[in-house]
């Protein structure tokens, strides 16, 4: 285990994250010759899509699927590349200096980077339904991460609810599991075939036509699937039942655990905070950086790649990572012999097809992103969407000033399920655009410290003196 | 709500408020929790709402716990370790913890 003594003052390259654009970064940095240290909030490499790959209890591959275990090279190739991986070491700052704050074990250090390539990857989109803080209700992903790390499969009377490939492919993995799901009750709305069926021809050519066809036989096979446009969670101190509106009727189901999912987003709290430029993405409905054809940003020497990016899934992912490793490499040591640029773009143009038409067809229904009533949007501070919605009506004109009011947004999460929330709602009710309104504005640390790991910090003489008389 | 699907894991003891419970290595608190059937980790500050872990990766806060004394630990991202001790928090957090 790297504790924070054993890490330098200084790398060429930082790597923040440690899912397949990290991974693909820093084996193919390492390589060329940076010296290069990949940080990972979490006890081992993969990240989400390829969470627990090297430590799975899941054995029998069949049940998460090839496109799962093809991580395990990923994870390979970077630890043979002589890039230090660290593990369990959660970044709370990064300057525009690119001076990034870190924390493991409990002891702190600033490290100096020449080049930092940000790799934190994609958070799932708020899901406001009534009673999605109650015990028992939980998120896709998180069910996800449970079977993949520790072969947790649900038990009980359990639902799924929302859209979007990954609550198919998780419906598909916990019943190859042998799990049992009493219904998927599905809240995308028909309707978004009418802009989605333009970019049907290019999905039909992608990889993802045949293998999304598969995966939603093998389930509908199995589940009762049910198309909503109304969904509540309802219980006292847990989950009791699910409330659906279908087809103008409401009906209600018992049910110990309800998975919510309806896409994911860019996790931008790092990037934001460093001060990279953001912009609003209509399309998918999120905010990401603003880059240039190599994923640099818009502060010098710090570049985004994964879906941290904009959202093109783990295999885009790791080719973007590529390509920001290439132009840390070109900027730091142009005398490296470099892998072909233009094969690695061809094979993420490959990957990015596709991704429109998905997300047109998934695109979350307005009900579902902008809740109203006492819905709560913040889940820290339990804030409702009345509240939101009020405050907003009565002048308040952005997420920043809506803190002050309303305390949304300043909990511990730091917005991150909440923003996108609070930012479209605002967005309504002053009949302006998310864009215009614009996101929270972050601050380090954007994960919490204590001061004890702050006071680990190593003190040099001069700063000593500086303040000791 | 969940049960494992292979049950061959190194067990590594750990307690909750006091009570052990069995985890098994490769564990973090959170999914410990979870797969022991204890149904919330924390109640909230502003209405004591009970909580239980929603994302398990890190981003939602909701499975804050005490670890070995250290309060508002994400607990899904401490991995468990023999003799750990955890408490779900109450309420708001108690000055000096």
């Amino acid at each position: 285990m790297t504790k924070a003594s054993d890490l330098a003052s200084s790398y060429d390259l930082v790597v923040i994250g440690g899912g397949p654009a990290g991974l693909a970064a820093a084996a193919l940095a390492a390589r060329a010759g940076l010296s290069t240290v990949l940080f990972d909030e979490n006890p081992g490499v993969g990240g989400q899509i390829y969470r627990a790959i090297t430590s799975s209890p899941v054995k029998d591959r069949a049940i998460l699927g090839v496109d799962f275990w093809v991580g395990a090279e990923l994870a390979a190739e970077a630890k043979a590349s002589g890039a230090l991986i660290v593990n369990g070491a959660t970044v709370w700052s990064l300057d525009p200096t690119r001076l990034v704050g870190v924390s493991i074990a409990g002891q702190a250090r600033l490290i100096q980077a020449s080049r930092v390539i940000i790799a934190t990857g994609a958070l799932e989109r708020p899901f406001p339904i009534p009673g999605w803080t109650l015990p028992g209700v939980m998120s896709a992903g998180g069910a996800q991460t449970a079977l993949k790390a520790q072969g947790l499969v649900p038990s009980g009377r359990t639902v799924m609810a929302g859209g979007g490939p990954l609550l198919w492919l998780l419906a598909a993995q916990i019943l190859r599991a042998g799990g049992k799901l009493d219904a998927i009750l599905d809240t995308t709305p028909r309707t978004n075939w009418l802009r989605a069926f333009a970019h049907l021809p290019d999905f039909v050519l992608s990889p993802y036509f045949s293998k999304g066809l598969k995966l939603l036989r093998e389930v509908r096979a199995k589940v009762r699937v049910i198309r909503v446009d109304r969904l509540e969670a309802v219980g006292d101190d847990k989950l009791r039942e699910v409330v659906y509106g279908a087809a103008g009727g409401e009906r209600r189901m018992p049910a110990d655990l309800l998975l919510l999912h309806q896409g994911i987003v860019p996790n931008v709290n790092l990037a934001i905070a460093a001060g990279v430029t953001h912009a609003w993405n209509e399309r998918q409905l999120s905010f990401e950086p603003v880059l240039d054809e190599n994923f640099n940003s818009s502060v010098h020497g710090i570049a985004v790649a994964g879906d941290g990016a904009g959202i093109a899934g783990g295999t885009a992912a790791a080719e973007r990572g590529r390509i920001a490793a290439v132009a840390a490499v070109r900027a730091l040591r142009p005398e490296a012999s470099m892998p072909d640029t233009q094969a690695i773009r061809q094979r993420l143009q490959r990957e990015e097809m596709g991704r429109v038409f998905l997300d047109w067809l998934n695109r979350p229904a307005d009900s579902f992103r902008r809740p109203k009533g006492d819905t709560i949007v913040c889940r820290c501070e339990e804030v409702t969407a009345g509240q939101v919605r009020y405050t907003a009506n009565m002048g308040c004109e952005g997420p920043n000033q809506m803190k002050a009011f309303l305390r949304c947004g300043m909990g511990p999460c730091q917005g991150r399920l909440c923003g996108l929330t609070v930012t479209e709602l605002i967005a309504a009710e002053r009949r302006t655009t998310p864009a215009e309104v614009g996101y929270f504005r972050l601050r380090p640390p954007v994960k919490p410290i204590t001061l004890a790991e702050l006071a680990s910090l190593p003190i040099a003489e001069t700063e000593r003196k500086a303040v000791e008389r | 709500m969940f049960k494992r699907l292979v049950d061959a894991g190194v067990a590594v003891a750990i307690t909750v408020d006091g009570k052990r419970v069995a985890a098994r290595v490769g564990d973090t608190v959170a999914t410990a929790m979870i797969a022991a059937g204890i149904d919330h980790c924390r109640t909230t500050p502003v209405t004591g709402a009970p909580r239980a872990p929603y994302c398990l990766m890190g981003v939602c806060f909701e499975c804050l716990v005490t670890v070995d004394g250290v309060g508002s630990r994400q607990g899904c991202l401490v991995p468990v370790s023999e003799g750990m001790a955890v408490e779900t928090q109450t309420g708001k957090r108690e000055a000096g913890r």
